[in-house]
C-alpha cells in the first residue's frame, strides 16, 4: 500500500460526478500530505479506507453510526465523522488524521496538553477528541467552558475524562505550554 | 557508581504524567482490532432477531457460495465440541444453571444470541454472506417481567428447565451471629419505612468494541482479546476446549475501557476459537456498536424491596432487604455473585443492630447481566442512601444529621459490621465536614428555603450520599466461603536487569487505569531507581503467567501489596551482594533513600545497579549467594479495603418542564494514601460520570417482544461533555492500616457514591410537591410525571 504513496499531495483525479462502480474503482486520497492510489468500492467509508487500506489505525471506529465522534478527522481542515463520509467523496480534498498532527517528533500543542492534563484514561476516544479539540479552537468555539462543552459534545468519552479534556483545551487556547 | 546521601524525591504521591500517554495521543496503540496475523480471516455473526424461539431449521450452506467465503457454520455443526460458557460463581448449591452454548443449537433465549457464523477473506464479505443463511424460527413466549417470571405457571425462559428462578441467597445477622433479628427490630420500632427501588438495566458501553483474534492453527493457541481478564480467560479456555494450558497464550493488548463489561469469557471468544479451528486459519471478530450494546453483558437490573425500622430520634434498629435480580437468559461469569457483593454493603457506614438480606436471581429472555462498575455495591449504596433520606424526612432531621446518628465514629475502627465485615479505618466525619464546606451546604439550604417560600418554578434540591465500599477483591478464603470459583490473590515479579533497569511483571491487567505509571512510581521509591528506568509488563500470559486481573478496584490494593513485597525481596537479595561490594558484614548494610550503605556511614553507598552488575558477572560472589536479584510475590489479602467518602449534589429542577440541571457536585473521597493524584482524580471524574448517567440518562429498554430498543448510542445515551457538571473533588486521607502503601482503591468509588447523591437531590427539590421518589433515570418526563402525580411511594 505504502508503495503507492507519492511525494506530492495534489494529484489529477477523475471527476466524481461521473458514475463509478459498482466494484472496485480507482480512488486517489491525499492523507497527511501524502497521496495514495486505492482500488476500493465506492461504498467504502473514509474510516475504513484509512484503517483497513492505509493502515492508519489511529482513527477509531467507536460506533460506525455517527454517534460517538471517535472517528473524527479533518477534511480540508474541517472536522468530519469519517464513518459517515465516503472515501470517494474526499478526492481532491486534504484529509488529516491523528497520525499527521505532530510535527515530526514534536507533538502538536494539543497532544502535549492532553498528556500534561491527563485528558484520558483508556485513550480509545482520544484521537477523535484531539482532532475535534484542535478544530474547535480554529472555529472559535472555545470562548468559555460552556462553549467548549457544547462544541465537544459530539465526542463521547466513556471514561468521562471531560474535565481534564477541557483543561487541556483551555491551556492551548490560553497559550500555556504543555508542562 | 558511588552515591552520596542525597535522598531522591518520593515518587509515590506525585502527579506523574502517565507513561502510557504518548502512544495514545499519536495513534500508535495496539488495540486488538489493529492486529493482523498472516493468513487471517474475518468472522461475522448472525444473531437471533427474536427474544425466544425454537430453531426449526438452519442451513449455512448457501453462505458458502457467496464471494470470498471460506467457512460457515451454526450451533448444530459444533454442538458436540462447543461446550457451555462458564459461570464461576455458583452462589448456592442448588443454583439452576442452564447450558450456555456459545452458538445456540435448538433454542434462542434472547435477541442478539449468536446462531451462526460466516468466515471470509474480508469483513464485508463475511457480513454480506450472513444474509444467505437460511433459518426458520418458531417463536416461543417471551418472559421479561421479573415478578411474572416467578409466578406459578409462568412461561419458561428455557424450555428444558422447570423454573425461572436461578437461586435464593440469604444472609441473616441473627443466624450469622453478627446482629439481631430484623423482625424483632421492626416490631419494636417507632418508625418503619418500606420502599421499592428499581435499579434499571444498564450497559457498560466501553468505547472500544470487543474484538478478538484467535490463531488455533498449530499446537499453540494464541488469543488476542479486548478483555479485562487474560489470565482467567486462559484458564477457562484451556479447561473448556481441552487444550493443554501451557499451549494457550492469551494477550490483552491495549484495551479501551471495560468497567466490568470486559470481565467475561464471552460467546464471541469461544466462537472465534471454533472458527479458527474449523477454518484452519487465524480468525478475527470485531463487534459493531449495536452488536455490543445488544449482546455484551448488561448490568444492574434489580428490584429492591427495603424495610428500615428506626426510633423517632433517627436511630436505625433494623434493615430488611429483599432483592429480585435479573440474570437475563444465562448466568454470566460472575453474574449470580454481583448482587451478593452488594449484600455486605446495604448497612453501609452505619451501626445497624439487625440486618437481613435475601436475593432471588431470576431468568428472563434478555441479554445476561454481570459486573458493571461497582457490581452490587452501587445498587446497595443507592438503596440505603435513598431510604436514609426518607427516614430523615419522616423523623424531621437533616439528612446529614440522621446519618451522623447512625454512622461508625472514627474512633470506633476497626469495626465489625452487622454484615460481618471488619472495616479497618475511616473518618466519615472529616469527609462530610469537608464536603459540606466545599458545597456551601448551609447556604444552599437557606436558598432552598427561600425558593420554596416564594414558589419558584425552579426548585433547588440538595442530595447527600455518604458511602463506603468493599474493594481490594478479595481474600481467597472469603471468596471460597461465597462459593466463588477462584482465589483473590495477585502477583508481581521484579526482574533486575544487569544495567540496573527494572522490568516489573504484574498479574493485573489495566485498561485505562494507568498501572504502568503507578507501578513505576512505587518501584522507583522501593528500589531507589529512576521512574524512567522501570518498565511494566502486563496482559500477556506468556510474560505475566500468573494473575487475577483487574476489576473490583483491586489492582493497587492487592497487586500493589504484592509489588511492594516483591521489591522488599529484591532488596533482601541485594543486601549480601552490597555487603560484598562494601566489604562489610551483611548485618551492617542498610538500604535507605535508594542506596545500600554501611550503617552509620552516609557516603560511599552502592546502588541496586551496582549489585545487579555484580550478580551479572558473578565472578566472586560469596558462597551461597544466588546470582540474581529477581523476586516474585503472590499476595492474598487478609481483608477487603474500605474507601469511603461523602458526595453532595445540588440540582435545579424546572418544575414546569421536569428538566434537571446539576448546579454543583462535590466529591470528597477517602481512598487512603494516593500514589498518583492525577490518576485518582481521573478515576473519580469517570466514576461520578457513570453514576450520574444512571441517575439521569441511561437505561437499556426492551419492548414487549424482547427487542432491545436501545441498540445505538442515539438511544442508549452515555453522557457527553455537555451533560455533565463540573466536579469539585477533594480527598481526606485515612491510610489503610494494613497496607504497606496505605492505599485502598478508587476505581468504583465515584460510581457508587454519585447515583444516590443525584437522585436524593432531585427528590429533595420536589418534596414540597409531595414527591418521595422518581424512578431512574430521572428524565424530564419522569420528573414531570412525578410532580403531576404529586406523590411517590408512601
Ligand atoms: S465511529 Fe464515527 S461517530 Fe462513532
Ligand atoms: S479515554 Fe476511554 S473513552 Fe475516552
Amino acid at each position: 500500500m505504502r508503495s503507492n504513496t507519492q511525494a506530492s499531495a495534489r494529484v489529477e483525479t477523475p471527476d466524481t460526478a461521473v458514475v463509478r462502480g459498482p466494484g472496485d474503482v480507482e480512488v486517489w486520497l491525499s492523507v497527511n500530505g501524502a497521496a495514495h492510489r486505492l482500488a476500493i468500492e465506492p461504498r467504502v467509508s473514509l474510516l475504513d479506507a484509512l484503517r483497513d487500506r492505509l493502515e492508519l489505525t489511529g482513527t477509531k471506529k467507536g460506533c460506525n453510526q455517527g454517534a460517538c465522534g471517535a472517528c473524527t478527522v479533518w477534511v480540508d481542515g474541517e472536522r468530519v465523522l469519517s464513518c459517515l463520509t465516503l472515501a470517494i467523496a474526499c478526492e481532491r480534498r486534504e484529509v488529516r488524521t491523528i497520525e499527521g498532527l505532530a510535527d515530526g517528533q514534536t507533538l502538536h500543542p494539543m497532544q502535549a496538553a492532553f498528556i500534561a492534563r491527563d485528558a484520558f484514561q483508556c485513550g480509545y476516544c482520544t484521537p477523535g477528541q484531539i482532532m475535534s479539540a484542535v478544530a474547535l479552537l480554529k472555529e472559535g468555539h472555545a470562548k468559555d467552558d460552556s462553549d467548549i462543552r457544547e462544541w465537544m459534545s459530539g465526542n463521547l468519552c466513556r471514561c468521562a475524562a471531560y474535565p481534564h479534556i477541557r483543561s487541556a483545551i483551555r491551556d492551548v487556547r490560553d497559550g500555556k505550554t504543555g508542562d | 557508581m558511588t552515591i552520596t546521601s542525597q535522598a531522591p524525591a518520593a515518587e509515590v504521591g506525585a502527579a506523574r504524567k502517565r507513561k502510557e500517554d504518548a502512544r495514545l495521543i499519536t495513534g500508535q496503540t495496539m488495540w486488538t482490532e489493529n492486529i493482523v496475523v498472516p493468513g487471517m480471516l474475518h468472522m461475522a455473526i448472525l444473531r437471533s432477531p427474536l427474544g425466544h424461539a425454537r430453531i426449526s431449521r438452519i442451513d449455512t450452506a448457501p453462505a458458502l457460495r457467496e464471494p470470498n467465503v471460506v467457512a460457515a457454520f451454526s450451533g448444530r455443526d459444533v454442538a458436540d465440541v462447543q461446550g457451555s460458557l462458564p459461570c464461576a460463581w455458583p452462589v448456592t448449591a442448588e443454583l439452576v444453571m442452564p447450558a450456555h452454548p456459545p452458538l445456540a443449537v435448538d433454542e434462542v433465549c434472547h435477541t442478539g444470541e449468536a446462531v451462526a457464523v460466516v468466515v471470509a477473506r474480508d469483513r464485508a464479505s463475511a457480513v454480506d454472506a450472513l444474509a444467505a443463511i437460511e433459518i426458520d424460527y418458531e417463536p416461543l413466549p417471551v418472559v421479561l417481567d421479573l415478578e411474572a417470571a416467578l409466578a406459578d405457571g409462568a412461561d419458561l425462559v428455557h424450555t428444558d428447565q422447570t423454573t425461572n428462578k436461578a437461586y435464593t441467597w440469604i444472609f441473616d445477622s441473627a443466624q450469622a451471629g453478627t446482629g439481631g433479628a430484623v423482625d424483632e427490630a421492626a416490631s419494636g420500632a417507632e418508625v418503619v419505612i418500606r420502599r421499592r427501588y428499581r435499579q434499571q438495566r444498564l450497559i457498560p458501553a466501553f468505547m472500544e468494541p470487543r474484538s478478538v483474534v484467535v490463531d488455533a492453527t498449530g499446537d499453540q493457541v494464541t488469543v488476542w482479546s479486548a478483555t479485562q481478564i487474560p489470565h482467567v480467560l486462559r484458564f477457562l479456555l484451556a479447561v473448556g476446549t481441552g487444550t493443554p494450558e501451557h499451549r494457550v497464550r492469551v494477550v490483552a493488548p491495549d484495551v479501551g475501557g471495560g468497567f466490568g463489561g470486559k470481565l467475561q469469557v464471552t460467546p464471541e471468544e469461544m466462537i472465534t476459537y471454533l472458527a479458527s479451528k474449523r477454518a484452519g486459519r487465524p480468525v478475527k471478530y470485531t463487534e459493531t456498536r449495536s452488536d455490543s450494546l445488544l449482546s455484551a453483558h448488561h448490568g444492574r437490573d434489580m428490584i429492591q424491596d427495603i424495610e428500615l425500622s428506626a426510633r423517632r430520634d433517627g436511630t436505625v434498629l433494623g434493615l430488611n432487604v429483599r432483592l429480585t435480580a435479573n440474570m437475563g437468559a444465562y448466568l454470566g461469569l460472575v453474574g449470580p455473585g454481583v448482587p451478593i457483593l452488594g449484600a455486605f454493603m446495604y448497612n453501609a457506614i452505619y451501626k445497624f443492630p439487625a440486618y437481613r438480606f435475601e436475593c432471588t436471581g431470576v431468568f428472563t429472555n434478555t441479554t445476561f447481566t454481570d459486573a458493571y462498575r461497582g457490581a452490587g455495591r452501587p445498587e446497595a449504596t443507592y438503596a440505603i442512601e435513598r431510604i436514609m433520606d426518607e427516614l430523615a424526612v419522616e423523623v424531621g432531621l437533616d439528612p446529614l444529621e440522621v446519618r451522623r446518628r447512625n454512622w461508625i465514629g472514627h474512633e470506633e475502627f476497626p469495626f465489625t459490621t452487622v454484615a460481618g465485615l471488619t472495616y479497618d479505618s475511616g473518618n466519615y466525619e472529616a469527609a462530610t465536614d469537608r464536603a459540606k464546606q466545599l458545597l456551601g451546604y448551609d447556604e444552599l439550604r437557606r436558598e432552598q428555603a427561600a425558593r420554596r417560600a416564594s414558589g419558584d418554578p425552579v426548585q433547588l434540591g440538595i442530595g447527600v450520599s455518604t458511602y463506603t465500599e468493599m474493594c481490594g477483591l478479595a481474600p481467597s478464603r472469603v471468596l471460597g466461603s461465597l462459593r466463588y470459583g477462584a482465589g483473590g490473590w495477585e502477583s508481581a515479579s521484579i526482574r533486575v536487569l544487569p544495567t540496573g533497569k527494572i522490568e516489573v511483571v504484574t498479574g493485573s491487567s489495566p485498561h485505562g487505569q494507568g498501572h504502568e505509571t503507578a507501578w513505576s512510581q512505587i518501584v522507583a521509591d522501593q528500589l531507589g531507581v529512576a521512574f524512567e528506568d522501570v518498565e511494566v509488563l502486563h496482559g500477556d500470559t506468556r510474560t505475566a503467567y500468573k494473575g487475577m486481573d483487574t476489576y473490583g478496584s483491586r489492582s493497587l490494593a492487592v497487586g500493589g501489596f504484592a509489588l511492594v513485597n516483591a521489591c522488599k525481596k529484591v532488596i533482601d537479595k541485594a543486601k549480601p551482594v552490597a555487603a560484598h561490594l562494601l566489604e562489610c558484614d551483611v548485618s551492617d548494610v542498610e538500604f535507605a533513600d535508594g542506596a545500600f550503605r554501611v550503617r552509620g556511614t552516609p557516603d560511599g553507598g552502592r546502588s541496586l545497579a551496582d549489585c545487579a552488575l555484580a550478580v551479572f558477572a558473578a565472578h566472586d560472589l560469596p558462597d551461597g549467594v544466588e546470582p540474581t536479584l529477581d523476586a516474585d510475590d503472590v499476595y492474598d489479602p487478609v481483608n477487603f479495603s474500605f474507601p469511603h467518602g461523602t458526595h453532595l449534589c445540588a440540582v435545579e429542577v424546572d418544575t414546569e418542564t421536569g428538566r434537571v440541571t446539576i448546579r454543583a457536585y462535590v466529591a470528597v473521597d477517602d481512598v487512603g494514601r494516593v500514589v498518583n493524584p492525577m490518576i485518582v482524580e481521573g478515576q473519580v471524574h469517570g466514576g461520578v460520570a457513570q453514576g450520574v448517567a444512571q441517575a439521569l440518562f441511561e437505561e437499556a429498554v426492551y419492548d414487549a417482544d424482547g427487542n432491545l430498543l436501545t441498540g445505538t448510542f442515539v438511544d442508549y445515551t452515555p453522557p457527553s461533555a455537555a451533560d455533565l457538571p463540573d466536579i469539585v473533588s477533594d480527598r481526606t486521607e485515612t491510610p489503610a492500616p494494613d497496607h504497606p502503601l496505605g492505599t485502598k482503591g478508587v476505581g468504583e468509588a465515584g460510581t457508587i457514591a454519585s447515583t444516590p447523591a443525584v437522585v436524593n437531590a432531585v427528590v429533595d427539590a420536589l418534596r414540597p410537591y409531595g414527591v418521595d421518589d422518581v424512578p431512574m433515570p430521572c428524565t424530564p418526563e419522569r420528573v414531570w410525571q412525578a410532580i403531576r402525580n404529586g406523590g411517590g411511594q408512601s
